[in-house]
């Protein structure tokens, strides 16, 4: 009885997380790294919906059937040991699940740390993303523009973010275009994605840093790349000049609305040196990089 | 004055004024109340100096129930922020602190404390001995604990909470970005009490290798005495990594070393590799105990040995060993590229499989049994089907690329709420309830035990299942707010009537303890439940002695195979029994503790060098010590043990 009423009030719970009122955002992707995301996602409730019923299936078995009120009072349960063909089974079948989803996981992980595949054949639009409390800058070295809060980015070519703070460690998320990164104060790291339809996205920091934490978010317009080199252009004729005097004012704690500026911050504060992610044939320079580094701040700090 | 600013809270509202008040007129009310019932002799004497472990657990049993409301009204203030978009009942700061709390409290001085409670109650009587193997160490950890705990509790009146969360991230948890003292109390209330535990894993280890019963091999142990024996073991080998860590960031705060800054070669990550190198073993420290406390109460309702003794040994060696093979899946996301990601998500899913096998042998266990629905076997029979759930949404979140997504969201909240609650708060609910007779001689109320037991299961389905769904809509954990466009205030209302929920369930566990203390009857026998360990074989309560006679053991159920075949486990005539001497040194020595936390935490030289110098004379003056204990005469035990069989 008990046991029937548990397993209805979990099934009536799990129908309202898969069904949901509108599309959630994860579960609505906007590009090829968010669809992979979604697709596993999927993929892992379906399998694991598998295991909770067994689970339950077994559980309200056992409880129907041998609870003592519906036993004779001179029952005596038996000893029993443990058997090898049935302990093999309930390591085997969770191995045989595991062994699957590992080998979807492993698959996953180069794809979402990768150029996606159906735009391999176009050049990147490199974005510097850097956080500050508790704001976004968005660099465009090759555009020479610079934005604060706000990102505007072509449809259906790759984006390659490179991200690092200057501040405690934030993660750049855009829910609908892919899962997140760390951005750090050390080392800049790379997060591959790319919006397959125009629209307007939500993004956000999605770690943890400090009082201004909650509204440390972002718009993203993702447009046409006709639209994208039109917004470039008119940024260019009206925005005005970052200078190092105006950019160390914006890393000041607070928030700001939108801004725009021509030039970027990478030109008189270069991001950190130690890379991370892009690719793992980097590695080799690490040690070399971070002796550097340690020598310059050495210096800039006495 | 300027000395004294430094206490002050800097973030203060109506509501920490208030608690400041109230703290005040608790103590002097507990102050006037010990001196008017002439009672502080009784409080030194029989439990400021006790070294007999189950007065220690009872002392952890309050401590962990005290510090779970205070996590829980925590948890209550939380949800009811969020209830709605945009609200305005706490501000950023004050949500910032209170989850970096709720945290804290709930793992270190709640979940922490009580499984220390029933690992020292049950363990020296389910293996037969008399205490365990260092009894006055045993007292220093539990002041140690209860002295961190203290000193974390006042931050909130004397100085301000920490607010960098519960996992404390540098740089964020630097001076750069933490200014107040908060951070400093939590390195430094975490470290005295991380002490303690590490004493407490030494101790546990010694006790069960060189104290049990005759006859009772490691493969004839009581499981809820393995799982012990297991989650010690990583408790030594996970606490130093934590002792380091918290060092290290100490003297970031304090001495500006730089280990975890943004300059000079500090690195930042390096804090969250060590965090979790204890923070993910100290998972399986909370849960394998609490799966210890399930198989005794599974196999005893369902009056059926356990099925599967040595796959539910097997299983959590091999926990033991993979917990140390995980930690990286707290940070998929911090960009160590696909390789180290990949190998970190096999690991994690694979430490599934053991803990499947433990779900499929209590299945097994109740199969052919014959189940009575008591509420310890309530929380259980709760606990399998909610635990799963837990358990598949972590393989979920196992899988690195779709970690993504669910990092850092209300998904993952829901996630670790989903296991530790009904894996450990159930488990230790469970447990509370099984060995109350053992402890105070009477049961607890079964009617208000189960409605406890259904309330908090509701109420925690209605909390944190829709967290799932925010999750994937994309509300990140830690917000303080959201706005009404993000449309997650429906959801998150109902969190916060599921919390209420829960909160109502824990008040009852009050509730029942006091209905119980008064109505329930003194006439129970010394095995209330038809159970099966050694634990039940002695007298409720126990006499200080534990067992007059050493009980001789053939089985890992020694209790049921006598009450079967009829034979007697205590063989022999009395004779005098060697125990330990009550001390005062380890309360005084955490005392001396607590003033060097304080000191070092508002950087107060001069007291923290006398209190350092102050330990270490604690531990010279007990290195040179002769203290011998005492005997108990045959006479005496003799008349202890006819006044109990008496009392039956």
């Amino acid at each position: 009885m008990k046991g029937k009423w548990i397993f209805s009030s979990v099934l009536i719970t799990i129908a309202a997380i898969l069904s949901g009122c509108e599309p959630l955002l994860v579960l609505d992707p906007k590009g090829p790294q968010a669809e992979r995301q979604a697709q596993d996602i999927m993929l892992s409730i379906g399998i694991m919906s598998f295991i909770v019923l067994a689970v339950f299936a077994l559980l309200i078995f056992v409880l129907i059937k041998y609870r003592a009120s519906k036993q004779s009072p001179d029952y005596e349960p038996p000893h029993m040991e443990g058997n090898i063909w049935v302990e093999a089974i309930c390591v085997g079948i969770p191995v045989l699940i595991v062994a699957y989803l590992s080998f979807v996981s492993v698959q996953s992980n180069y794809i979402v740390e990768a150029t996606p595949e159906k735009y391999e054949d176009q050049e990147p639009l490199v974005v510097y993303a850097s956080s500050s409390n508790w704001k976004w800058h968005f660099s465009y070295p090759e555009e020479e523009i610079e934005t604060v809060n706000y990102l505007y980015i072509p449809t259906n070519r790759p984006l390659e973010f490179k991200l690092y703070s200057y501040g405690p460690i934030t993660s750049f998320w855009i829910p609908q275009l892919g899962g997140q990164k760390y951005a750090m104060s050390d080392m800049v790291t790379t997060l591959h994605l790319a919006a397959d339809v125009p629209g307007e996205f939500v993004g956000r920091n999605a770690n943890f840093s400090g009082q201004g934490f909650a509204e440390n978010t972002f718009d993203v317009t993702a447009m046409s790349q006709k639209d994208f080199d039109e917004w470039v252009d008119e940024v260019k004729d009206t925005a005005d000049p970052l200078t190092e005097e105006k950019f160390d004012e914006l890393l000041e704690p607070g928030h700001l609305g939108r801004m725009t500026f021509t030039g970027t911050h990478l030109d008189f504060m270069p991001p950190p040196d130690h890379d991370h992610g892009s690719s793992d044939s980097e590695e080799g320079n690490e040690h070399q990089n971070h002796s550097e580094q340690d020598k310059d701040s050495d210096h800039s700090n006495h | 004055m300027e000395f004294f600013e430094r206490f002050a809270v800097p973030h203060p509202s109506p509501a920490i004024y208030a608690s400041m008040v109230a703290i005040g007129l608790v103590v002097i009310a507990i102050i006037a109340g010990l001196t008017y019932f002439k009672k502080w002799g009784y409080l030194w004497r029989e439990w400021l100096t006790t070294v007999d472990h189950k007065r220690i657990g009872i002392m952890y049993l309050i401590s962990a129930l005290i510090m779970l409301f205070r996590g829980g009204v925590d948890a209550v203030m939380m949800r009811a922020q969020l209830s709605a978009p945009e609200n305005t009942l706490l501000d950023a700061q004050h949500y910032n602190e209170i989850f970096t709390t709720h945290g804290v409290v709930m793992i270190i001085f709640m979940a922490m404390p009580f499984i220390f409670a029933l690992m020292n109650i049950v363990v020296p009587l389910q293996i037969g001995a008399r205490d365990v193997a260092f009894p006055r160490l045993n007292a220093l950890s539990f002041w140690l604990f209860f002295m961190g705990a203290m000193l974390f509790n006042i931050s909130f009146v004397v100085g301000g909470s920490p607010d960098a969360g519960w996992t404390s991230y540098f740089p964020l948890a630097g001076n750069d970005f933490s200014t107040s003292v908060g951070t400093n109390y939590y390195m430094l209330a975490i470290q005295i009490s991380g002490i303690g535990s590490l004493m407490t894993g030494i101790n546990m280890i010694t006790t069960i290798l060189r104290m049990r019963a005759p006859g009772m091999t490691l493969m004839k142990m009581p499981m809820f005495t393995w799982s012990t024996f297991i989650a010690n073991v990583i408790i030594v080998f996970a606490f130093p990594v934590l002792t380091v860590a918290l060092a290290m960031g100490t003297m970031d705060r304090l001495f500006g070393t730089q280990f975890f800054t943004m300059e000079n070669g500090g690195m930042d990550m390096l804090w969250a590799n060590l965090f979790w190198v204890w923070g993910h073993p100290e998972v399986y420290i909370l849960i394998l105990p609490a799966f210890g406390i399930y198989s005794e109460v599974i196999s005893t309702f369902s009056r059926k040995n356990l099925y599967g003794y040595k796959s539910m040994v097997a299983s959590m060696v091999v926990i033991s060993l993979m917990s140390f093979l995980v930690w990286v899946h707290h940070f998929f996301t911090m960009g160590q590229g696909a390789l180290t990601n990949s190998i970190f998500s096999i690991t994690t899913m694979a430490i599934a499989v053991p803990t499947g096998v433990k779900i499929f042998n209590w299945l097994l266990t109740m199969y052919k049994g014959k189940i009575t629905i008591t509420t310890p076997m309530l929380y259980s029979l709760l606990f399998i089907p909610l635990f799963t759930l837990g358990g598949v949404t972590g393989v979920m979140l196992a899988m690195s690329a779709a970690d993504y997504q669910y990092h850092n969201t209300m998904f993952l909240v829901a996630h670790f709420h989903n296991v530790i609650i009904p894996g450990v708060v159930f488990a230790m609910l469970a447990g509370l309830t099984y060995y109350w007779p053992k402890m105070f001689g009477f049961m607890l109320n079964e009617k208000i035990g189960k409605w406890t037991a259904w309330l908090l299961s509701i109420g925690f389905l209605l909390a944190f299942m829709p967290m799932y769904i925010t999750g994937l809509d994309g509300q990140a954990r830690r917000m303080y707010t959201y706005s009404e466009a993000t449309g997650f205030g429906t959801l998150n209302m109902i969190s916060f009537v599921g919390a209420i929920i829960m909160a109502v369930g824990f008040a009852l566990i009050v509730y029942n303890v006091y209905y119980s203390t008064r109505y329930a009857s003194r006439d129970i026998s010394s095995d209330p439940w038809d159970a099966r360990t050694l634990e039940w074989s002695t007298h409720n309560p126990v006499p200080e002695y534990n067992f007059a006679i050493v009980p001789e053991v053939k089985s890992s159920q020694a209790l049921w195979d006598a009450k079967k075949e009829g034979h007697n486990l205590f063989k022999g005539k009395y004779e005098e029994i060697h125990m330990p001497n009550n001390s005062g040194a380890p309360f005084l020595m955490s005392v001396v503790f607590f003033i060097w936390g304080f000191a070092m935490i508002f950087s107060l030289w001069i007291p923290a060098i006398i209190a350092t110098i102050g330990i270490f004379a604690f531990m010279a003056h007990r290195s040179f010590e002769q203290d011998h204990g005492h005997h108990i005469s045959v006479k005496e035990i003799e008349e202890t043990e006819t006044k109990m069989r008496g009392a039956k």
